[in-house]
């Protein structure tokens, strides 16, 4: 009886969630780490403001991300660049405003406000830039893909998101080390991925380039920092509250903690009486 | 009684307050959030300003354009207007004070006061009837400037009848105040930015 | 609503003039704080408490959330993601909803299966137990409409699946897709009705709540002897005995929530919601929430579109007849030796069939590998339909055969008998027969 209770508890406990299952043949993302991980891991500013500038001079050519604006960037828990940096960074950018009286769109410089401009106007123009492929939207690319799966391993490691994308960045295999089989099954103007979730074929070429970025804090720009900080700028672009979420938990929990061990002793006060 | 147990009482009420005081405290924080998310959003909050082009309103025009969700007259006034509106004595007025978020609170509500940047001929204030928010129309009641058959300037609230003058001032009707003036600066000769 | 009369004594003139008028204050002391509880009551009794709160965290966050989200397929993805980012707290409010529903659900099951280890569906506690099976269809139809409204793949695919169920109902099953979608797909007016009906659902469930207390306090608390409650020495006034027990019990249950919420709000979740729902591409696995999975399993078990939808119906619907079906007087599992094995069987059962109804059918079970299509392989598909038959055997035929075979345990004389056994194990030795 023990062991089939036993049994039964620590099968609920497995069953609390099944993740979806991994897609055939696509490789386990490489574990690195980030500084936002676990119940107390915060974002790096540094790295965030690292990220950003490679998600703008790199990503954004073919990636929109609709959710974000230039606000987000000096909200609080983010890359906090000054509000005077957003403006700047904001106006660099050309948007479309309008109707004006005459009924014209017009472009005018970016506002703090604005959303990040897209690349395309429409998902049919991503797709004829790009020999059919369409680069999804970035704004929620490290919540909608899991770098790895399995129950237990998603519960205490999350679904690495951010490891998927910085795996995605450095995994290529460059074409002059497919193998003989990979080179006849390689379709025309697609790249080889292991990494990728609809893979391993991939439409994107590999991205990112030794020193393609100049970091304004001197980082040196090897393709693997460059990718590990957009994983970053794109899990902070994921989840935004993310900082104060986990600062909100613990008060939370304390608060609880206290409440529940002062209602335990009433508890036990008033059944003292009892039986 | 003994005083053991009196003691022993007394530590027991203690604890169950005690209790009953942090378990209100949480109820208190908790609901919070649940006011709180009411409040205007971090967009709507990053939405709030707006530039207009003064340069294509013709002397005698108003135009009237959308800030948080409320109308702003933009006037281009006659002079006829101005004159007017300096003709009255601040002890003609309803409200005497200016209503402009670009001066300090208790200014007098002079026709230079009711403008900004010296800029006398064009008048910006929110379209919004200071009596129970209506939107009042342009070149109408009795306090605007009357031309043979046309009248220029002045504001007639048709849901409960005020009056306002060719500077926005309440002279006659259930509202209060004059019409609100927002804040607002010019960013060249002839554009603004309200908010 | 039952005959235990109150105490109740209006203090004030104020009080008086009030209750000649509207006794509801008399309700609340009869019924609430001087409801006679039996004395025994273990914690597992404390998740009806913890689910009416339940009840209402969902309800407050769903009122709130509906004052940020737009109900068009257009708007409905991004509306949600307004919420997470824009709105003062929305990310809050919106992992308390979702999350909830996960905490409902387990309080529930914790609350079922509790109801029938103890023999709780037992005469005369027939019409409680059912009210409440009726609460968890209700649950279900809320939580599967809530659900599709953030617009993600999942809530797209899921509410395809499901309402293509119908269509398996012979002769009518296409019209009545076409009448749940207002469509040729879900769109839409799909959309707009599911969230319509996922507003409107939990005040349906409170309606019942309330039916599903008043028919408790006809009848009484069942305990975990079983044994009726024979005089005011079995029992304890409901305040404050168990409004602190049941306040403890919240407490800690809301810790465990909170963890979720704060710690991994996305575990309990799909990735690929995340994704804005695309009618033009299905997900490569469409699997419901884990609390639906065992039912999901069910379904795929049977080899045949109507099949399948009659047994996922029939094994949620063979709950309502489960008071008749157990053929035992004994109700407390405690002294059913042999009803005990086979009740954590059920309960492991229906855990398999969770696991069962996660993986691709044709996998090996508990593993991403396919498996070869025409040899014998324990697929999930195998396991599922394994499990749906002895799900079905529970309630069919050990139960019935069960209470004829089984010699029950001797009972104690009464509830008191048996907490002075517990206290002074010395006293156990006096024989209760």
């Amino acid at each position: 009886m023990t062991i089939l209770k036993t049994l039964a508890i620590a099968a609920a406990g497995l069953v609390l969630s099944l993740g979806a299952a991994q897609a055939e043949g696509q490789k386990t993302a490489k574990d690195v780490s980030f500084s936002f991980e676990g119940p107390f891991g915060q974002f790096d500013r540094a790295q965030l403001q690292r990220g950003y500038k490679v998600y703008k001079e790199v990503c954004s050519n073919c990636h929109a991300m609709h959710l974000m604006s230039f606000r987000n960037l000096s909200q609080p828990g983010g890359p906090e660049f000054s509000e005077e940096q957003v403006k700047a960074l904001a106006a660099s950018f050309q948007v479309q405003d309008g109707p004006n009286n005459d009924g014209e769109m017009f472009e005018r410089p970016g506002l703090p406000s604005d959303r990040f401009p897209s690349p395309f106007p429409n998902e049919q123009a991503a797709r004829a830039a790009n020999g059919g492929a369409y680069p999804p939207d970035l704004s929620l690319i490290t919540k909608s893909r899991p770098g790895w799966y399995g129950t237990i391993n998603q519960l205490i490691n999350g679904i690495g998101g951010p490891q998927y994308v910085y795996s995605v960045l450095t995994g290529y295999t460059p074409d002059d080390q497919l193998t003989e089989e990979l080179r006849k099954e390689q379709p025309e103007g697609k790249y080889h991925n292991p990494f990728f979730a609809n893979g391993p074929w991939i439409g994107m070429g590999p991205p990112l380039s030794d020193d393609q970025v100049t970091f304004d804090d001197g980082t040196a720009g090897s393709v693997s920092q460059m990718a590990r900080d957009v994983s970053a700028f794109l899990a902070w672009a994921a989840e935004p509250k993310m900082e104060e979420r986990k600062r909100t938990g613990f008060m939370v929990l304390i608060f609880l903690g206290v409440l529940a061990l002062l209602l335990y002793l009433s508890m036990k006060k008033v059944w003292a009486k009892v039986h | 009684m003994s005083t053991a147990e009196h003691a022993e009482t007394n530590r027991r009420d203690f604890l169950y307050i005690a209790t009953g005081s942090v378990a209100a405290v949480g109820a208190a924080l908790a609901v919070w959030p649940f006011i709180n998310q009411m409040n205007p959003d971090a967009s709507v909050l990053a939405l709030a300003s707006v530039e207009v082009d003064l340069a294509p309103i013709a002397e005698g025009q108003e135009i009237t354009i959308k800030w948080r969700g409320n109308p702003v007259f933009v006037r281009h006034r006659l002079p006829a207007e101005i004159e007017a509106a300096n003709k009255v004595a601040l002890s003609d007025l309803k409200d005497p004070l200016a209503r402009n978020a670009n001066l300090s609170d208790g200014d007098p509500a002079t026709d230079a006061n009711r403008v900004v940047g010296g800029k006398e001929q064009y008048l910006v204030m929110m379209g919004v009837c200071t009596h129970l928010g209506c939107v009042p129309i342009g070149n109408e009641g009795e306090y605007a400037v009357v031309e043979g058959n046309v009248r220029h300037g002045g504001w007639f609230c048709p849901c409960h009848g005020s009056n306002y003058d060719t500077a926005g001032r309440i002279r006659k009707g259930p509202a209060p105040e004059n019409l609100h003036i927002p804040q607002y600066a010019y960013l060249s000769d002839s554009k603004i930015r309200i908010g | 609503m039952s005959g235990h009369a109150s105490n109740y004594q209006p203090k004030s003139a104020f009080a008086k003039w009030f209750h000649e008028r509207l006794p509801i204050m008399d309700m609340v002391q009869g019924q609430a704080l001087d409801f006679p509880t039996p004395k025994n009551l273990n914690y597992f009794w404390t998740f009806g408490g913890i689910l009416a709160v339940m009840l209402v965290i969902q309800i407050i966050t769903g009122v709130v959330l509906v004052m940020h989200y737009t109900p068009h397929v257009d708007m409905a993805f991004n509306s949600v993601e307004h919420i997470m980012r824009d709105v003062n707290s929305g990310w809050l409010l919106r992992y308390m909803h979702a999350n909830g529903a996960s905490m409902f659900f387990i309080a529930v099951y914790i609350h079922m299966f509790r109801g029938m280890y103890y023999g709780s569906y037992k005469a005369p506690r027939e019409v409680l137990w059912m009210i409440g099976v009726l609460i968890y269809l209700v649950m279900m139809a809320t939580a599967f409409m809530g659900y599709v409204l953030p617009w993600g793949q999942m809530s797209f695919w899921g509410a395809k699946v499901i309402t293509n169920l119908f269509s398996a109902i012979p002769f009518f099953g296409e019209s009545i897709t076409t009448l749940l979608w207002g469509g040729y797909s879900v769109d839409n007016p799909t959309l707009n009705r599911f969230f319509s009906l996922h507003f409107l659902l939990p005040f349906v469930i409170a309606g019942l709540v309330i039916l599903h207390i008043w028919a408790l306090h006809v009848v009484g608390n069942n305990n975990p002897t079983g044994v009726s409650v024979k005089g005011p020495q079995d029992t304890v006034p409901f305040s404050p005995y168990y409004t602190v027990k049941d306040a403890f019990a919240i407490v800690i249950f809301l810790m465990f929530f909170a963890l979720w919420v704060f710690f991994a709000p996305n575990y309990l979740g799909h990735a690929v919601n995340y994704q804005e729902a695309n009618p033009l591409v299905t997900p490569a696995h469409i699997v419901p929430e884990w609390y639906f999975l065992p039912f999901y399993a069910i379904l795929r078990a049977i080899p045949d579109k109507l099949g399948g939808v009659i047994a996922m119906f029939a094994s949620i619907l063979i709950l309502f007849v489960l008071p008749w079906l157990d053929t035992s007087k004994v109700r407390s599992g405690n002294y059913r030796p042999i009803f005990r094995q086979f009740f954590w069987l059920f309960a492991i059962n229906c855990v398999i069939l969770g696991f069962a109804g996660s993986g691709a059918p044709d996998s090996y079970f508990m593993s991403h590998e396919a498996a070869p299509p025409d040899q014998w392989a324990l697929t999930y598909k195998l396991v599922g339909q394994i499990a749906t038959a002895y799900y079905f055997a529970h309630f069919l035929v050990i139960l019935p055969l069960l209470g004829l075979l089984e010699t029950p345990k001797p009972l104690p004389a009464s509830i008191s008998d048996a907490v002075l056994a517990e206290s002074h194990p010395s006293a156990a030795a006096v024989p209760a027969e």
